[in-house]
């Protein structure tokens, strides 16, 4: 792939005017965002203040719960994924998505990896085992893996699966990655290799990623969001969200005073 | 020193409430519980007891009869040369029948109601239907099949109509244990596969029914055991009484292991060799159910998994 | 970095070429299956209602509500209250062993029993609701009755008590684990209150899980019922064809589904009265054990809105 050369306002999502119910509840209120290019945006808040069910609705994930009901847009490269002549099956694949607990498969570890290229139709074996060995190194698991590729995923430690959905997630070469609390099952060892991780891979992907904690937004995010009751409070760099917040209730909840 | 402490203050209320008239009430009332234990014991053993003895007595009656000459020879009239090579065979035929179509026919309506239309006034209206049909008696699926199989579309006695028939038997079996196989498959499998951008029938087949697999096997085999063991709807379809012949096709007339302990047994009145023979015939068959439930077993140990 | 295939070019590419006619199609194809269970309902009453409705055009309901029973006479009478009174004195007869037997070993199971204990007995309780019913109907002819003979010496070779007692022993294990998950899904806090006054494990029982889980264990019983109207091959072996109504349990009587099964086998070729007098006793049993299965679904669902 040939380098882009990024400036910092090429976005990816525009989010303008998005709001969503479970049935009656009003979950999400006019959220308006942009999400840019090549960088890290953290999402931040209490608990039920939206944040999950934001990011959820950027692949449109959310809309597996049949009660869910939005108004708004959200333009992916320009394009409402709203829209009729968007497939949702398309939207996923270049919107990869990892989630709050490791959920491989319970196949071997090669078939997981290889799971999204072989659903899209990709059957050349050599392809495959390329694919697989490109996004597990760049999952940084291949080096405790290669020599049992064959296993089943279960045997792995926590870690090392959530480690393996993200490289199951960048075998299909995503344009987005999608992180909601990735590592809320992890212990801090398992938790810090995630990060490094993270840092690794904004230079080739877009990532979103909720997280529960500040401090893991404060190291690993170039911009942060923060969510209360289902509303965008304040939406900056990372630095001046941490620093010098220009709402009160932002401040509240860094300094630790409520969530 | 302490505990003899507490005794004393505990004996000295008791005797403050009057309740030392009681203790003789209390030693009653635990005796009445142990015997009750006991009784209660006993009557989960009479059970047990009953089919150690009906085991015992088919057994006995049985010995000196199974040989690989009744097990290869055909149906006659003599007791001594009689074989069950073409029950045998009629089973066979018969299994040949019922699984793909109960398979096919229950996996699919336990995708339909548990991923199609989980909610909603046609699932819960099929939900109700099936366990309903689950419990109409088995006599009646045969006169089912003997005005459906067996006269409207002609196809009579034949493996195909017996089979069709007990498949229809089945189905709720097929279709109740392979919904609590989809079922437990946890959902965040399927999150993960949608997330990939799996549509929901890529979903279905890549994760939820390997994942089910073993449990829809499981369903299936009680299901099959059910139906070899079947009697009365076959008799009803119009099986008839004496056939010489081994099946050839799935058109042939049959004879199956229950339908020949059946016929044996009425006639034992004339014949009493008959008795072993139908004993010799019931060993088989229920060696063959022992069997493939133990597989069952198998199968549902060795792949249940813990998510 | 090093040269990588381009998987997301592959894969628009793809996406562009691919037809999402399986992912549309499947679901049809699945609600076509899922129909089947339905259309057998369907069937089930069409037939029984069609070849019943013949019946009656030919037969008077005086004939049929009678007490006369002679199919195979030159003068032929349908009269099914001997059928229907030889069905419900041999489920009757099978309630009697089954309600007491099957209940206490619930309470056993379910209050009393260790776990180990429990892990042990139960798989072999359900042993016996794996025998087929054939199995059963062989005991009670071959082992039973003549056993009977030695206390009741006037007993006949085919009688109702015989049948009536294996059938007991058939239905225990319904009995007994549909009242055991009734018992078991009593919260243990309900137990923990009277334990907590000094109450043996017997007044827990009967005075706290029996109350609670009443609504179930009477479910059970009304489906033990159902099955012991609804099972053939027992009484069809052990109870004989005497068409006459009688109280007498030590004589021979039919059951309902004994006369299908009889006539069935015998020579009722289609189109003659006898041939649709089998619908019209079929439309009965079926609606005998349909009111049943509903009365037992009322009850338990009711049971269910309690916790």
């Amino acid at each position: 792939m040939s380098k882009q050369i990024i400036t910092s306002e090429e976005y990816v999502y525009d989010v303008q005017g998005l709001n969503l119910w479970y049935g009656s509840d009003q979950a999400l209120n006019d959220i308006n965002m942009k999400i840019n290019k090549n960088e890290v945006t953290a999402i931040i808040g209490p608990s039920g203040c939206g944040k999950s069910t934001f990011i959820k609705t950027l692949n449109r994930m959310i809309e597996n719960i049949p009660i869910v009901k939005t108004s708004g847009e959200i333009l992916y490269h320009g394009k409402n994924i709203f829209d009729k002549s968007v497939r949702v099956e398309e939207l996923r694949t270049t919107v990869g998505m990892v989630f709050q607990k490791p959920n491989p498969f319970p196949k071997s570890i090669f078939e997981n990896v290889v799971y999204g290229p072989k659903i899209h139709g990709i059957k050349d074996k050599q392809v495959l085992m390329e694919i697989c060995e490109t996004s597990l190194k760049s999952a940084a698991l291949w080096t405790e893996v290669k020599d049992r590729l064959h296993d089943n995923a279960y045997g792995l430690s926590g870690g090392q699966q959530q480690r393996l959905c993200i490289a199951r997630c960048l075998a299909v070469q995503p344009d987005v990655i999608l992180m909601d609390e990735p590592t809320s099952a992890l212990d801090p060892i398992a938790t810090a290799k995630i990060e490094e991780l993270i840092n690794r891979l904004k230079s080739e992907y877009t990532i979103a990623i909720v997280t529960h904690s500040m401090q893991q937004a404060g190291r690993i995010s170039d911009k942060t969001a923060f969510f209360l009751m289902g509303e965008l409070i304040e939406y900056d760099g990372t630095e001046i969200i941490f620093s010098n917040p220009r709402d009160k209730r932002t401040e509240d909840y860094i300094t630790g005073r409520f969530g | 020193m302490m505990n003899y402490e507490i005794e004393l203050t505990s004996k000295e209320a008791d005797k403050a409430y009057k309740i030392d008239i009681n203790k003789k009430r209390i030693d009653h009332r635990i005796l009445l519980n142990n015997i009750a234990k006991k009784a209660f014991f006993s009557s989960m053993i009479f059970a047990l007891i009953v089919l150690g003895l009906l085991l015992y007595r088919i057994g006995v009656q049985s010995i000196g009869w199974i040989d690989l000459q009744f097990l290869t020879g055909k149906l006659s009239i003599s007791p001594e040369k009689a074989g069950i090579f073409g029950a045998i065979i009629g089973t066979v035929g018969l299994i040949c029948v019922v699984i793909p179509v109960t398979l096919v026919i229950g996996v699919s309506t336990a995708i339909y109601l548990e991923e199609y239309a989980t909610q909603g006034k046609i699932s819960g209206f099929i939900k109700v239907n099936l366990s309903n049909l689950a419990s109409v008696p088995s006599v009646i699926f045969g006169l089912l099949g003997l005005s459906l199989f067996g006269r409207f579309f002609n196809l009579g006695s034949s493996i195909l109509a017996g089979g069709l028939t007990l498949s229809l038997l089945v189905l709720p079996i097929v279709v109740v244990s392979s919904q609590e196989a989809i079922k437990a498959v946890p959902g965040f499998l399927r999150e993960a596969s949608n997330g990939m951008g799996a549509d929901k029938w890529t979903t279905i087949k890549k994760v939820v029914l390997p994942v089910a697999l073993p449990g829809i096997l499981t369903g299936a085999i009680l299901a099959i055991s059910r139906a070899i063991g079947e009697t009365a709807p076959l008799v009803v379809l119009g099986i008839p009484t004496l056939i010489m012949r081994v099946p050839k096709s799935f058109m042939d007339d049959f004879t199956t292991l229950p339908i020949q302990i059946y016929y044996w047994t009425l006639d034992t009145v004339l014949t009493p060799e008959y008795a072993n023979l139908a004993a010799a015939t019931i060993v088989v068959l229920l060696v063959t159910l022992f069997l493939m439930n133990s597989v069952a077993i198998f199968i549902r140990n060795k792949y249940q998994r813990g998510f | 970095m090093e040269q990588k295939t381009n998987v997301r070019a592959i894969i628009k590419n793809n996406f562009a070429k691919k037809k999402r006619t399986t992912d549309k199609a499947m679901p049809i194809f699945f609600l076509v299956c899922a129909s089947v269970s339905v259309i057998t309902t369907i069937g089930i009453v069409l037939t029984l209602f069609t070849d019943a409705y013949k019946f009656f055009q030919k037969v008077p309901f005086s004939d049929f509500f009678s007490t006369n029973l002679a199919p195979l006479s030159p003068e032929p009478h349908f009269g099914i209250l001997p059928l229907i009174n030889g069905t419900l004195l041999t489920s009757l007869i099978a309630m009697a062993v089954a309600v007491p037997l099957g209940l206490t070993a619930a309470m056993y199971l379910s209050e009393f029993a260790s776990d180990k204990v429990r892990r042990v007995l139960k798989p072999m309780m359900e042993l016996l609701a794996g025998v087929p019913t054939i199995v059963y109907g062989f005991f009670a002819y071959s082992f039973v009755t003549p056993l009977l003979m030695k206390i009741i010496p006037t007993l006949e070779a085919k009688n109702a008590l015989s049948p009536g007692i294996v059938m007991g022993i058939m239905i225990l294990p319904l009995v007994t684990s549909l009242s055991e998950d009734a018992m078991k899904s009593v919260p243990e806090a309900m137990r923990e209150g009277a334990y907590g006054l000094g109450s043996t494990k017997l007044e827990v029982t009967l005075k706290v899980v029996i109350p609670a889980a009443i609504s179930g264990i009477m479910a059970s019983f009304v489906l033990a019922i159902s099955r012991a109207i609804g099972e053939t091959m027992i009484v069809t072996i052990a109870s004989g064809s005497s068409k006459n109504f009688t109280f007498d349990i030590t004589q021979s009587m039919q059951t309902m589904t004994g006369y299908i099964v009889e006539f069935t086998s015998g020579d009722a070729g289609s189109g003659t009265t006898g041939y649709y007098s089998l619908y019209a006793v079929g439309l009965m049993l079926f609606l005998f054990t349909l009111v049943l299965n509903l009365i037992a679904q009322y009850i338990s669902k009711k049971f269910r809105e309690e916790y």
